[in-house]
């Protein structure tokens, strides 16, 4: 098996690592980076609760060797918070209620943030059809998508995502 | 069942990232079936997790090499990197405008996350009768471009890619660098759809139609489905009758019984029955046909 030493640029900050070729991103972010945003929850791509994103755009990271993610900038829901604020999404979320265990919600910030980066006009539909692979076994998701279009608002008023 | 714990890859195996292709075509002369391609993964490492890591004993990851990736359209064709993000092709404006349906297959797979990660080959090359991009590019006469270090390149009919459950006419030491896709004819219609669980899973069943109209008869129809065999399919003889044939609500009608009667689904398959599968097959032949041939300029009476 072999080992690598890779630079991951997590959260604006790179950071040289030696890792096996067969251990993932997830298990590096919360066990070596001591980043425990990001959740394990299915392990193989169903749940979403592992998101993080990759510069804009939201990956699972229970399904990326963390080899393959050498140089990439990776962005975890801690990230999301900048001098102690949280951005517009985690803002929301919180706002409207859209948080019970919360296992789910680091997930719903990352794919949320990703959602109103890419679209801050969207509608309900499109946030619904953007996160559906994003699981809550809790809130039933009316309160996730009222966040999310919330935070399209504020994007829009210039409130950082 | 043994337990399966996700949380880990308990196989080993080396990594590796050639920056050219031609040195990952060495690799693969060298390495064989003992090499196995990662693309985006998404298939590849859940397979991996559950410990159906074979005999593999290289990951090569193909990210590295440029000419896997883009969308180019020359006279007559469109290519389309193999490795290309399902994603990037999603939103890619020449697809969105020649191929619709494969643009809508693609934007109804699994959730965001998944298509940030996966590509166009992955999804060939893993061979699920599911594979979603699979019909559209049948339907739309598509050819995949296979290179290796041996024999060079060579072209496969989409249609003639599968052999079976998992398995494609792909040599251990081939990569699929393409998938080209002719330019439809002018007077070319399409429609894709898809029935499944919830949104973001796979498909109990899908249908692909392309239709080439002259005048108010059928120049050519191509028909495809995706989990009613152990391969995506393209129905050759079902689709090629309409050739030459007035379009009329029975012609519709008369396909949508043979393709019905054509399917032979398995017993049990994601909890859908053969006897569902036929009746959806019924309507979903009626929906796309009529779509397609609308989308064609064509009018029904
Ligand atoms: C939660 C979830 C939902 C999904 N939903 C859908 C869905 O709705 N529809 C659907 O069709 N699929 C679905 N899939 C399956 C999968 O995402 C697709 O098949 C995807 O396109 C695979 O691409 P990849 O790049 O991730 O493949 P990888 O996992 O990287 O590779 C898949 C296989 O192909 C081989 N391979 C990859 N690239 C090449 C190449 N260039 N040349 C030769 N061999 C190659 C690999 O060695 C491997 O055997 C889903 C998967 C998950 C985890
Ligand atoms: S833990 Fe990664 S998607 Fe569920
Ligand atoms: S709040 Fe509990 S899973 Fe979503």
């Amino acid at each position: 098996m072999s080992m690598h030493e890779i630079t991951l640029i997590v959260n604006g900050k790179p950071q040289k690592l030696t890792v096996k070729s067969n251990e993932l991103l997830l298990n590096v972010l919360r066990d070596k980076l001591f980043l425990t945003g990001a959740k394990y929850g299915c392990g193989i791509a169903e749940c979403s609760a592992c998101t993080v994103l990759k510069g804009d755009r939201s990956i699972m990271s229970c399904l990326v060797p963390a080899v393959a993610a050498d140089g990439w900038e990776i962005t975890t829901p801690e990230g999301l918070v900048v001098d102690g604020e949280l951005n517009a999404v985690q803002e929301e979320l919180v706002n409207k209620g859209a948080i019970q265990c919360g296992f789910c919600t680091p997930g719903m910030a990352m794919t949320g943030t990703a959602c109103v980066r890419e679209n801050p006009d969207a509608d309900e539909a499109f946030v619904r059809d953007y996160m559906r692979g994003n699981y809550c076994r809790c809130t039933g998701y009316q309160a996730i998508v009222e966040a999310i279009l919330a935070a399209c608002e504020d994007a829009k008023n210039g409130k950082r995502v | 069942m043994g337990e399966i714990n996700t949380k880990f890859v308990e196989h080993e195996y080396d990594y590796v990232k050639p920056a050219s292709l031609d040195e990952a075509l060495d690799i693969l002369a060298e390495k064989k079936e003992k090499a196995k391609i990662y693309a985006g993964g998404t298939d590849l490492l859940v397979h991996l997790k559950m410990g159906k890591g074979g005999d593999m004993e290289v990951m090569l990851d193909i990210n590295g090499i440029d000419e896997l990736f883009g969308v180019t359209k020359s006279e007559d064709s469109v290519r389309i990197g193999g490795a290309e993000k399902i994603w990037v092709l999603e939103t890619n404006p020449v697809i969105n405008e020649l191929y619709p349906a494969l643009a809508k297959a693609m934007s109804l797979m699994a959730s965001v996350s998944v298509r940030n990660m996966a590509s166009i080959a992955g999804n060939f090359c893993n061979a699920s009768p599911v594979a979603d991009t699979v019909g559209p590019c049948m339907c739309y006469c598509g050819k995949v471009e296979l290179k290796s270090k041996e024999r060079g390149v060579r072209y496969v009919d989409a249609t003639e890619f599968f052999v079976g459950p998992g398995r494609t006419v792909i040599e251990p030491d081939e990569i699929l660098t393409a998938i080209i896709l002719p330019i439809p004819k002018e007077n070319t219609g399409d429609s894709f759809t898809k029935i499944s669980r919830v949104r973001p899973d796979i498909a109990k069943i899908s249908l692909t139609c392309v239709v080439t109209r002259d005048g108010d008869k059928v120049d050519t129809c191509r028909i495809a489905m995706g989990t009613v065999a152990p391969t995506p399919k393209y129905f050759d003889e079902i689709s090629e009758a309409l050739n030459g044939k007035k379009m009329t609500k029975e012609l519709i009608a008369d396909t949508a019984d043979a393709l019905e009667a054509a399917i032979k689904p398995r017993k049990k398959s994601r909890s859908s029955t053969p006897e569902y599968k036929k009746a959806m097959t019924h309507l979903m032949a009626i929906e796309n046909l009529e779509a397609a041939w609308k989308a064609s300029g064509g009018e029904l009476a």
